[in-house]
């Protein structure tokens, strides 16, 4: 492979590792964190996707609507939480399984209620819709660069929230034990509220950012939840530095399996995280 | 679904009660005999999933023909038995069973996704029901598994790109690339255009092939822009197609390496795709502004029903009422006379708003391949790519 066409694909790779983790961020909190099972993952990332493109169209600018969805999207979340998560968190993973399964059905039909199945695309916020050349036919989306640097920030901020504020404190010994941190005086209904707001919003917030690059069509969810699971389990549950280290080293797998060995491109990423957990089953900085 | 079920279950029970009604009392009787006993049309199709919206389109199309005919065809009144079949492939012969034999419809028609219409050629083979596909291009349908009581309305999905290579090579693309989904329909489609491309004189340089349904393109992308192909074919639709057309001109491929594919990847996604996917050259049997009397006829009478512009599929839907009502005219609605309505239904002409088509020996339709070119959020006929273009048939011991 010419050097600079492989620089490219590292490119590609590390580029669509980020937007993995963008897409996993909302379910490294809610799975990883809180330790609750969330299929509808993928619906709040469709959600968000489905929001982006409403509030463009209502108001021109990308940002003015990204900062309405972010509102919506927790107001979702925390009435969420208070309707149904809130009684489940002492039961079995099964109920869990069985009531956001649920949910993705019942956000599916909404949305085709709301919006109908017709596919969608949202533009490029305006001053980023242009293209860095990179070879003399080749040029690169400036937006995907944006997506990657906010990527980054999500990431950093995330593992500052949890590892290094009080905030994040509660919500790590509350994961750990929640009888003893309401004991100590700590409203954990309340904690476990925001958290899932948050992780509702970090992918409903993944579903408006990649709308511009991936369009807005139905089943769109689905589509991601799967690879968000891969990524928390391959980082280990809890880490999240382990999310970003999963998601780009599952970019690169991607980006590579579908250039050298196109006929087995859809296995690569599996193989990739069974080969990781035969070789530390708890997930890369999981702790055992 | 289960509403649809039980709504079906209701009406039947009403149906029935007032059979008995009628039976018991002798004066009434004789009008029970005097009227032909209804048709039963199954349509099996998607209404919910990705494919909700062509199932719409083919049901409303046909819908309209029959309304067009005062809900009769052949004398016989319609009634509709409608299934939900989600595109699901894993309950295609389960629900293809279910109206068949627990429904028993006189007539099945469908569907859009090929895995399900597999199961569906299945039980219609089994069974002999008279099936008409208003979509799937499962090549087989008409190939391998053709049968005297299967037709198809709309296309295999080796015509839809076979026109493509000669269309290229009439433009001095002499080497291409091409890039789809690693899935049975892809490979169908990317055999259609390799046959016409390398019988025109052309060159494949390279076949991409994605994980089905990954719309991570850019590595592809680089793949492409390292090749330097004279030009690039290929299959994609729906949220795919949108995503493709808009990744191929953000990597600034679009000037520099023009872009083909099957109409799908400009059909009811041009909203979407916006300004990347102006220009862009394709090839269906379908296409906008076709100077087409019984187009502009359709377009109107769809559009004033619904409210809506019709599609390819409404076509298709609109061709498979037609073909329905031709054979049972021909046999005075009488599905019993199997032979002669498979014998009428196989020396048709349709007058179609694509354009007039006959039926081929396999039953697939043999069809004027249209050049089209996106012009605002039209797919703007060109030329007639291919006349006639009829599907090789392999396999099928009727061709």
């Amino acid at each position: 492979m010419d050097p600079v066409i492989f620089l490219i694909q590292v490119l590609n790779g590390v580029q669509y590792g980020l937007l993995l983790f963008l897409v996993a961020s909302g379910l490294t909190l809610i799975f990883g964190i809180m330790g609750i099972i969330n299929l509808a993952h993928g619906s709040f990332y469709m959600i968000g996707a489905y929001l982006a493109f409403s509030l463009t169209r209502l108001h021109g600018n990308f940002w003015v609507a990204l900062a309405a969805g972010v509102v919506i999207a927790v107001a979702i979340g925390a009435a969420l939480e208070w309707l149904v998560m809130r009684f489940l968190y002492q039961r079995d993973h099964l109920y869990q399984v069985l009531l956001t399964y649920g949910l993705i059905l019942i956000f599916e039909e909404l949305r085709s209620l709301v919006w109908g199945d017709d596919v969608h695309g949202v533009a490029v916020p305006q001053g980023l819709d242009f293209s860095i050349p990179l070879t003399d036919n080749l040029s690169y989306q400036t937006y995907r660069l944006v997506i990657s640097a906010i990527c980054l920030a999500i990431a950093f901020g995330m593992y500052w929230l949890i590892q290094r504020t009080r905030l994040g404190m509660m919500i790590r010994a509350g994961a750990v034990n929640r009888e003893m941190v309401q004991s100590l005086g700590i409203d954990i209904g309340l904690l476990y509220r925001l958290v899932f707001a948050l992780g509702v919003a970090l992918a409903a917030l993944a579903g408006m950012l990649a709308a511009p690059v991936s369009s807005v069509f139905p089943g769109m969810g689905n589509q991601v939840l799967i690879i968000s699971f891969v990524v928390v389990v391959i980082g280990g549950i809890g880490s999240v530095k382990g999310a970003l280290v999963a998601a780009i080293a599952i970019g690169l797998a991607d980006t590579f399996g579908k250039v050298l060995v196109p006929q087995i491109a859809g296995m690569v990423v599996y193989l990739l995280m069974a080969a990781i957990l035969l070789w530390r089953p708890q997930g890369i900085f999981g702790k055992a | 679904m289960s509403i649809l079920d039980s709504r079906i279950t209701r009406r039947r029970f009403i149906q029935g009660a007032g059979g008995l009604a009628l039976a018991a009392s002798p004066l009434s009787a004789p009008f029970v005999l005097a009227q032909p006993a209804r048709l039963k049309v199954g349509l099996m199709l998607p209404y919910t999933g990705t494919y909700a919206s062509l199932g719409n389109a083919i049901t409303n199309a046909f819908k309209l023909y029959v309304a067009e005919k005062g809900g009769k065809l052949a004398g016989r009144e319609v009634e509709y038995v409608v299934l939900d079949d989600e595109s699901e492939p894993a309950k295609a012969v389960d629900n293809a069973n279910r109206i068949v034999n627990r429904d028993k419809v006189d007539v099945l028609i469908g569907t859009v996704h090929s895995g399900v219409q597999a199961g569906m050629v299945k039980v219609s083979r089994e069974s002999g029901v008279l099936s008409i596909i208003p979509n799937a291009g499962f090549g087989a349908a008409t190939g391998q598994m053709c049968a005297p009581n299967i037709f198809r309305t709309s296309f295999s999905n080796w015509q839809t790109t076979h026109a493509l290579g000669k269309v290229m090579i009439e433009r001095g693309h002499k080497t291409c690339a091409w890039i789809t989904h690693k899935y049975a329909a892809g490979e169908e489609m990317f055999a259609g255009f390799k046959e016409g491309y390398e019988k025109a004189g052309g060159r494949i340089v390279k076949d991409l092939w994605l994980p089905f349904p990954n719309v991570e393109f850019q590595a592809l992308l680089t793949e492409i822009a390292a090749a330097k192909p004279d030009a690039v074919a290929c299959f994609f639709a729906g949220g795919a197609a949108v995503k493709f057309v808009k990744d191929y001109d953000a990597a600034g491929l679009k000037a520099k390496i023009p872009l083909y594919g099957n109409g799908f990847l400009t059909d009811g996604t041009l909203q979407a795709q916006g300004a990347s996917a102006q220009g862009i050259l394709t090839t269906l049997h379908y296409a906008d502004s076709l100077d087409i009397p019984k187009d502009k006829e359709f377009r109107l009478s769809y559009a004033k029903a619904y409210k809506l512009q019709p599609d390819v599929y409404a076509v298709q839907g609109y061709d498979a009422a037609q073909l329905l009502d031709i054979g049972l005219k021909a046999v005075k609605g009488d599905l019993k006379a199997g032979k002669a309505l498979v014998a009428a239904m196989e020396g048709v002409t349709i007058d179609s708003p694509r354009g007039k088509w006959k039926m081929s020996k396999a039953h697939n339709p043999i069809q004027d391949s249209y050049l089209r070119q996106v012009v605002g959020e039209q797919n703007k006929y060109v030329s007639v790519a291919w006349k006639a273009l009829e599907d090789p048939a392999r396999g099928c011991k009727m061709a």
